[in-house]
């Protein structure tokens, strides 16, 4: 196993102030393993006193090779990696996979199908805020925030569990439609959580918004202007925060999102508070999104009859040979995708998620690229982290919802 | 092609001899790695595409050349337009400028590309390794380049694979 | 049931060193906060409000790894990232054990390839592995139960010997 070496200064001398050469600002290191980096993220600090001069971050330490080992397998066995990127949003990668197959196949997708995905989406989109504000609750020390979004968040995961088997990996929607329908008890799992979860937004606004404490930490800290924000290539909460109104779910509607009223929450201020706001308001809107989309959800197949990219259903494959061969060939071989390259992007809660994949001609993908959105986000920090404080920067991380494995891939 | 994408492809095309290829209302225009820098910039400064929504790269190796395809995806957030540019490199020395004063998102992602695939980014400001070790040998997304794949323990061949796994010691 | 039924009238409670030194440890022990994937996304759960971990003596998640007895692996272990893992191993104090959470530290799991270690015990010596991708908060707890198992049959003279 390689050592870890140790670092000289040489290697960072073009990054870092001059000086730094001359030891009048201290050089400092913080993390992989640091509680509030939210994960293995490693952040080289230079720092005057208490105040950043420099914020040098190295990734990597989550790298899973996700892309390589993508391009070695068919387009149906490929899915579970996504899954594995972002962890908090996983319906949210299977969807933005499997609209890139089927658009690089050119397969359609059932009605029903689709409004299920919106709902699922939406909850999952409600589980990662969820995740979120816990955490930078509890990086704000608001421990209690912790214990109450967890709460809120198993009730999501049941739900998904209860439609796909499992509560986080969950691989259930597949290219041209779901895995299966959702069984009888999903509805009333869904309304038991639209009844409850406005009065649990309205408790945590209550513990943080006015919170005279939280505000102090938020307020005027990581200011991130819509110029440097569009030029780093931050999306999603972030960038609607500075002011720019871009979600894709409005500008170009999938899955039939422009059949359901919401609207975008759009804030000016471009600091921490902002971010927190728009979350916050974006909790609300995915709630309305999810009850539209269970009110006229419609009935009929989840699945595309497009048999040379949909495997049959069980029962057809006892009582026809054709449904057999079908089975056969879509599990052993997969399904060739054209010589031609797409890019396919959905709004993730951090921003935009886009596949690009290049197909070959055959089963397997010969490129596949992931654009996930943290890796831009996190790109802008040290930008919005200098001048503050050290302690400012877990409030300024934790408000930009990075997730290694979304950065690392 | 959205109508009004086809002006700015005319004009893409005019000014830098750029071959035009579509699919599933997709327009990929490339351009030679010479001009790569002044056609992201009149991209964005003429034509509103803010945003550099991905940057990677293909590798068709065994195919020399060109072997690699480097991929812009540019988005419009104004006029709400998508446009991808890509620029074809050689195996030998696969060698592309930087476009990180055009987009600062592509700082990173050009770091990404000279990690994983090897592509040279003339003057770039940062040329180091972003995801991979600094020591590591080799880069992982070249298609020559193995998958590493380390053979799984069944109950057939578990105690033959054990004996060779170096478990760590206390 | 209490000490109080043990201790009859006498007030004294006969037992081994031995006993008394491993019921305390099971008791208070500190887990290292320290997540690397999806998977301590499932640790943080299991110590959140519905599965509490704090029921079994493990409400304290220490940061730092001079601090904490057990280290949960919570996760996939990447080349960059081993090196790193050994070292905040090492910087734990003994007597010390560890977790592998999940599959992809316990045997690489989906991910076959150049960039993770096919197993964290390539890295550090693991006492239970807990399967799942990502395992469920009640399993993560059952492999905690199981390493309190293990404490409790620890003997002195092993640990004298080394």
């Amino acid at each position: 196993m390689a050592q870890i070496e140790e670092v000289s200064l040489d290697k960072f001398k073009h990054l870092v102030s001059e000086r730094a050469l001359t030891g009048e600002t201290m050089l400092l290191n913080m993390g992989p393993q640091h509680p509030s980096t939210h994960g293995v993220l490693r952040l080289l600090l230079e720092l005057d006193g208490e105040v950043i001069v420099n914020c040098i971050p190295d990734i990597g330490f989550l790298h899973t090779g996700v892309e390589k080992n993508m391009e070695a397998k068919t387009y149906q066995k490929a899915e579970v990696m996504t899954d594995r990127l972002d962890y908090m949003n996983t319906m949210g990668n299977n969807l933005a996979y499997v609209m890139a197959v089927e658009k690089l196949v050119d397969l359609d997708v059932p009605a029903r199908a689709q409004a299920l995905r919106v709902i699922l989406t939406e909850l999952q989109r409600i589980a990662s805020h969820l995740v979120w504000l816990g955490t930078s609750g509890l990086d704000l020390a608001a421990m209690s925030m912790f214990l109450y979004c967890f709460r809120e968040r198993e009730q999501i995961l049941d739900i998904l569990e209860l439609v796909s088997g499992q509560r986080m990996m969950t691989t259930y929607f597949r290219p041209g439609g779901v895995w299966r329908d959702v069984p009888v008890e999903f509805e009333k799992a869904v309304r038991d959580f639209i009844k409850i979860f406005p009065k649990r937004i309205d408790e945590y606004e209550t513990l943080l918004t006015k919170n005279p404490l939280f505000i102090d930490r938020m307020v005027d800290i990581g200011y991130l202007s819509k110029e440097t924000a569009l030029s780093y290539g931050v999306t999603g909460p972030t960038l609607r925060a500075s002011g720019v109104d871009w979600d894709l779910r409005k500008a170009r509607p999938y899955c039939g999102y422009e059949q359901y009223d919401f609207h975008v929450p759009v804030l000016a201020e471009g600091d921490t508070y902002a971010r927190y706001l728009v979350r916050i308001e974006e909790l609300r809107e995915s709630l309305k999104i999810v009850e539209q989309a269970l009110n006229k959800l419609p009935l009929g197949p989840v699945r595309s009859d497009n048999r040379k990219f949909v495997p049959p259903p069980r029962s057809e494959i006892g009582v026809s040979m054709e449904a057999l061969i079908h089975h056969f060939k879509l599990w052993t071989e997969g399904f060739p995708a054209p010589k031609a390259s797409i890019y396919s992007a959905v709004e993730s809660p951090r921003g935009e998620l886009g596949l690009f994949i290049e197909g070959d001609g055959g089963p397997k993908p010969l490129r596949m690229h992931l654009r996930t959105p943290s890796f831009d986000n996190l790109g802008v920090l040290p930008e919005i982290v200098k001048g503050h404080l050290v302690a400012d920067l877990d409030a300024i991380l934790a408000s930009i919802d990075i997730v290694l494995g979304d950065i690392d891939r | 092609m959205d109508k009004k994408l086809e002006p700015i492809v005319k004009i893409i095309q005019e000014k830098f001899g750029a071959g035009l290829e579509e699919f599933r209302d997709e327009v990929h225009l490339s351009v030679k790695a010479g001009q790569i820098v002044e056609a992201l910039t009149i991209m964005r400064d003429e034509f509103h595409f803010e945003l550099l929504s991905a940057l990677t790269a293909v590798d068709y190796w065994p195919q020399a050349n060109p072997r690699f395809h480097v991929i812009y995806q540019l988005t419009s957030l104004e006029k709400n337009l998508s446009a991808q540019i890509r620029v074809s490199l050689n195996g030998s020395s696969p060698k592309v400028g930087t476009v990180a004063g055009v987009y600062a998102s592509a700082n990173w992602r050009e770091r990404e590309l000279l990690d994983m695939f090897g592509i040279e980014i003339e003057g770039h400001p940062d040329p180091r390794r972003i995801l991979m070790p600094e020591d590591h040998e080799g880069h992982p997304l070249r298609k020559d380049y193995p998958l590493g794949y380390e053979e799984p323990q069944f109950t057939f061949n578990f105690d033959e694979i054990d004996l060779r796994k170096p478990y760590a010691k206390e | 049931m209490g000490v109080e039924q043990k201790l009859g009238n006498m007030g004294v409670v006969t037992t081994t060193l031995e006993t008394v030194v491993n019921w305390t440890r099971t008791n208070s022990m500190w887990p290292m906060l320290f997540g690397l994937a999806c998977c301590a996304i499932e640790m943080m759960s299991a110590q959140a409000s519905n599965y509490d971990m704090s029921r079994f003596g493990m409400e304290l998640m220490r940061a730092s790894p001079r601090q904490s007895d057990l280290m949960i692996v919570a996760g996939r272990v990447s080349k960059k990232m081993g090196p790193v893992l050994r070292r905040l191993y090492d910087q734990m104090p003994e007597p010390k054990w560890v977790i592998s959470m999940g599959d992809c530290a316990s045997c690489g799991g989906v991910f076959n390839n150049y960039a993770i270690y096919q197993g964290v015990d390539e890295v550090v010596p693991v006492d239970v592995y807990v399967a799942g991708c990502p395992p469920r908060p009640e399993a993560l707890i059952h492999g905690v139960l199981t390493v309190y198992e293990k404490v409790k049959g620890e003997k002195f003279r092993d640990l004298a010997k080394g």
